[in-house]
């Protein structure tokens, strides 16, 4: 079953259009990746999901369900959840104040400390550190709140955009197998990448992205033979 | 020297009642609420109306009734403040800030210059004056309806700074003021929260009205200048957009215009906050609990 698909999305800035008739879709319980360079329109696909950024014309369905026009708060209820770019940390917030916001649509409180407690024991540095601010954590620890704040909402899918940026190799290793441990719980996973090689090696299936639409798409082991992606994004 | 003290936090904690209405609207949407003294004004005449068409407070009801007039008062003036921020502040979300900031003074001089209309400009007096025993604390003096009004002030203060450190409204407003984006994401309805906190922030200021109007007995439509720009110069003492910043802030400032008036003399009250507030801005603008956390990128 199709979870999220962008059927002929544009999307605009002002007069820039940004998106020019994006098409892909990620289907249930899959791990897609969403390669691309700076400027290609991986951050706007994902902001286009969570309706942070609208819809100029096309159609933007999630789960059966037409989210082309929805609001923000809309995706999130309906279990879309949106990692942003650079982690949005609430600096002065303690890292449980960030997780429990993570959960700020789900009515149940046991089930947030549920939920909470699930992701301490996945990423038991966070309890170490519960008491603290946000803002004081490393880059690969605020990363891992990013992605702990993501799951209290108790995702149907994750949208990851550039976990890796920032983080030391040893670091990207580690979000890299959290992110495989998501996936391996049910979640479905659209992760956006620059460092290509790392996302490849935990995806099935990947688009490559350039000046607002898509332009390869494959399996991911597929890809990582391909001379077209190596040349552009592996290095050689 | 204790009467300066007791005096500076009687006056000091109307100012943080209303500093701290300016501080929280600063906090989520970064916008000076010039119009945010004027909603004092307002609360002072709609208690004003409604315990004049009580001819007075019926004596054995006294304080209780007064309780309700002041409810009553802050959901008019909460519901005031919602209005003004759906209509005239909401639609100018995404303008410069310059242009919400003009907005403010344009919804300032409409509510002073639509009370004078229809209240009249001249002075009214207050149907109702508190008075009770004055007793005597380490040489100051202090009487009953101050002891009153400020116990008032203390629940309004400790109620709204449990909401926001343990609800989960709360934590969404302290959200939305760090990053707004970032709270869209977490699937904060930004709008309910911001208009929620309009009407608390206004709410707070309407009751400080309505205790002002019933202490000092004397209203009129332009009470709310003055103290606005005392109450933002607290918000700034205190670190704009910082709760518990305001509310120091309001007693803070309340305790040097006591002693500056002690010192200088009573007409240059207003003078030395206003030098204050200069030496705020110039030399800690962040204020006294402004910017806490050391961030690490």
């Amino acid at each position: 079953m199709t979870m999220l698909e962008f059927d002929n999305v544009e999307v605009y800035y002002g007069k820039v259009q940004a998106l020019r008739g994006l098409s892909l879709h990620v289907d249930e319980g899959e791990i897609v990746a969403l390669l691309g360079n700076n400027g290609a329109g991986k951050t706007t696909t994902l902001s286009t999901a969570s309706a942070l950024v609208k819809v100029g014309s096309g159609k933007l369905t999630f789960d059966g369900n037409d989210i082309s026009r929805a609001n923000p708060w809309d995706v999130v209820g309906a279990g879309l959840i949106h990692v942003p770019e650079g982690r949005r940390i609430f600096s002065t917030l303690s890292v449980l104040e960030n997780l429990q916001l993570g959960g700020f649509l789900v009515k149940d409180r046991g089930v947030v400390a549920k939920r909470i407690e699930h992701v301490f024991a996945l990423l038991p540095l966070l309890f170490e550190r519960r008491a603290q601010q946000g803002g004081t954590l490393s880059g690969g620890e605020q990363q891992m709140l990013a992605i702990g704040r993501g799951l209290i909402a108790g995702p149907k899918m994750l949208m990851l955009d550039e976990p890796s940026m920032g983080l030391a190799p040893l670091i990207v290793n580690q979000v890299m197998d959290v992110i495989r441990e998501i996936r391996e719980e049910g979640t479905t996973v659209l992760l956006v990448e620059q460092n290509a090689r790392a996302a490849l090696r935990v995806t099935d299936r990947a688009y490559v992205i350039e000046s607002g639409v898509t332009t390869v798409e494959g399996q991911a082991s597929d890809l990582l033979n391909d001379p077209r992606i190596i040349d552009a994004y592996l290095g050689a | 020297m204790t009467q300066i003290i007791w005096d500076g936090l009687f006056v000091g904690s109307f100012y943080a009642l209303i500093a701290l209405g300016y501080s929280m609207v600063y906090g989520i949407i970064k916008l000076l609420n010039f119009a945010h003294g004027d909603i004092y004004m307002l609360g002072a005449f709609i208690g004003f109306v409604m315990l004049t068409s009580m001819g007075g407070l019926p004596g054995a009801l006294g304080i209780g009734a007064l309780l309700v007039v002041l409810l009553v008062s802050m959901a008019l003036t909460g519901g005031a403040g919602v209005l003004i921020e759906r209509f005239a502040y909401r639609p100018l979300r995404k303008a410069p800030r310059l242009a919400v900031l003009i907005t403010a003074v344009g919804v300032s001089f409409t509510l002073q210059y639509g009370v004078s209309a229809i209240m009249g400009s001249n002075p009214r007096s207050y149907p109702v004056r508190l008075e009770g025993d004055v007793f005597d604390v380490l040489g100051a003096r202090i009487s009953l309806p101050q002891v009153l009004l400020m116990a008032i002030a203390a629940i309004l203060m400790i109620s709204l700074n449990t909401y926001i450190q343990k609800t989960s409204t709360g934590r969404a407003m302290r959200s939305i003021s760090l990053d707004m984006k970032g709270s869209l994401l977490m699937g904060i309805n930004v709008n309910s929260v911001i208009t929620r906190t309009f009407f608390i922030g206004s709410a707070l200021a309407g009751a400080a009205g309505v205790m002002s109007g019933a202490y000092y007995g004397k209203i009129d439509f332009m009470m709310g200048f003055l103290i606005g720009l005392k109450a933002f110069t607290a918000a700034v003492i205190g670190g704009i957009g910082n709760i518990q910043g305001a509310m120091l802030g309001g007693l803070v400032l309340g305790l040097l215009e006591a002693f500056g008036a002690s010192v200088f003399g009573g007409e240059w009250r207003d003078v030395f906050s206003f030098v204050v507030l200069i030496l705020f801005l110039t030399l800690r603008p962040t204020g006294i609990l402004g910017e806490r956390v050391t961030e690490r990128v």
